[in-house]
């Protein structure tokens, strides 16, 4: 346990020091929202109407945007092989790294979505299920797209590779977090959709770093 | 006694047959140099015992009778050299340090740098360092964490011979403490007592 915490701390300081991911997933969040009001015109109802999709899929790609290079620097510099020959477990390694891609990039996405929400003019009282969706699902995000980064570890074009793979997986989240704005939007219960949001990560957690470690193992072999 | 034993090793690469029948004991003091020509599977042989790969054919492992002393087993100085160029070499090994035992790690990384002739670049960031610079603090690894098996795949490359000192003095210190290793290596290198195996001996027979 003491190593998870020794393995988090150094790749945040890696993610805060070396990498501009972290930032440019944000700003590609806010950039990629904020093209929608030009698109679509300055119509309110239009864009109160689509918000709660519009910050979700635009989050959904800026967490992805981010995730390509989460293991493949290890893999590049030889570090996933001196964890292998110690005896490091993978898995351990590999959870780090997702619940250090939440905090670096996850979170910040989810405190700026109040600013981009107000933008879209999104009603007041979808701001606080916006937030427990993105809170609940963004580390899903992490997760899932996780294994699809350590699934394209070595690959050409990891990036596009790794959209393919995890965006479909995607979709069951990105169906509840909307599902939950849009309940609560029309004054009904978000509760069955939030509850299924959580289910998938109470799933994600256990499973997805055990994936990710089978992964790497696959990729230094 | 704890003894690393290979038995009748074949190992496959891209569905080639790179090596097989290799069959070596290490007992604690000993070390094993690795000879060959290049693709003969020095490397492949290093990964193998590393457990980065699993072996075709054959078994290795750790026979050991009760006396587990804490020791990461094996320590892995492979072709790259593990590290990140965003931390500083002091950084870097700390952290390695503190992954096998928390007591005083930052002291003990600063040893270990000081051991391979590199105190005083510990603070600066090792995307700056030589290729010697980077192999230096990268086995300098080596003394951060304690390990019964080092495995050295090609440990002089980039290294002057200054450094070559250092690190030859190095392994003799770890055999002397009942340690283990194999090196993948030429002959300048002085391994002392350590027994040859040539890859050249294990090849597969030709195809006909």
């Amino acid at each position: 346990m003491s190593g998870f915490f020794l393995l988090l701390r150094r790749e945040i300081v890696l993610a805060l020091r070396g990498g501009t991911d972290a930032g440019v997933a944000l700003a590609f969040f806010v950039i990629a929202v904020t093209l929608f009001p030009f698109g679509l015109g300055p119509e309110p109802n239009l864009l109160a109407r689509i918000a709660p999709g519009v910050l979700w899929v635009a989050a959904l790609l800026a967490a992805l945007l981010s995730l390509e290079r989460l293991f493949q620097g290890d893999a590049d510099d030889g570090v996933i092989e001196v964890h292998l020959a110690r005896g490091t477990g993978l898995e351990v390694v590999a959870f780090a790294k997702m619940v250090a891609h939440w905090l670096v990039t996850g979170l910040p996405l989810v405190l700026v979505s109040p600013v981009l929400a107000a933008m879209l003019g999104l009603p007041s009282r979808g701001y606080l299920i916006l937030l427990a969706t993105l809170l609940v699902g963004t580390p899903v995000l992490s997760l899932v797209g996780g294994i699809g980064a350590a699934l394209t570890i070595g690959a050409r074009r990891g990036g596009a590779l790794l959209a393919l793979l995890v965006l479909p997986l995607l979709v069951p989240p990105l169906i509840f977090a909307v599902g939950a704005i849009d309940a609560v939007l029309q004054g009904l219960s978000a509760r069955a959709n939030l509850l299924l949001l959580g289910g998938l990560l109470a799933a994600a957690l256990p499973l997805a770093p055990v994936a990710a470690a089978a992964a790497m193992r696959q990729a230094v072999e | 006694m704890i003894v690393y034993q290979a038995r009748d090793l074949a190992c496959v690469r891209g569905g080639r047959l790179v090596f097989q029948d290799v069959s070596f004991d290490l007992v604690p003091g000993a070390a094993l140099r690795v000879v060959g020509p290049n693709g003969s599977g020095k490397s492949s042989l290093l990964r193998l015992i590393a457990g980065l790969s699993r072996p075709f054919d054959g078994r290795c492992g750790w026979r050991r009778e009760a006396d587990d002393d804490g020791r990461d087993p094996i320590a892995l100085i492979g072709h790259a050299n593990g590290q990140k160029p965003a931390l500083t070499p002091l950084e870097d090994l700390t952290f390695w340090a503190r992954l096998a035992d928390r007591r005083e790690a930052p002291a003990r990384a600063r040893l270990a740098l000081e051991g391979f002739g590199l105190a005083p670049l510990a603070d600066t960031p090792q995307r700056y360092l030589s290729q010697g610079q980077k192999r230096r603090a990268a086995l300098a690894r080596l003394l951060v964490a304690p390990s019964r098996l080092w495995l050295l795949d090609e440990p002089t490359v980039g290294l002057d011979s200054g450094a070559v000192g250092l690190l030859e003095g190095q392994v003799r210190r770890h055999l002397e403490g009942g340690g283990m290793v194999v090196a993948s290596t030429h002959l300048s290198f002085d391994l002392p007592d350590a027994a040859t195996l040539d890859m050249a001996d294990h090849q597969p027979a030709e195809a006909w």
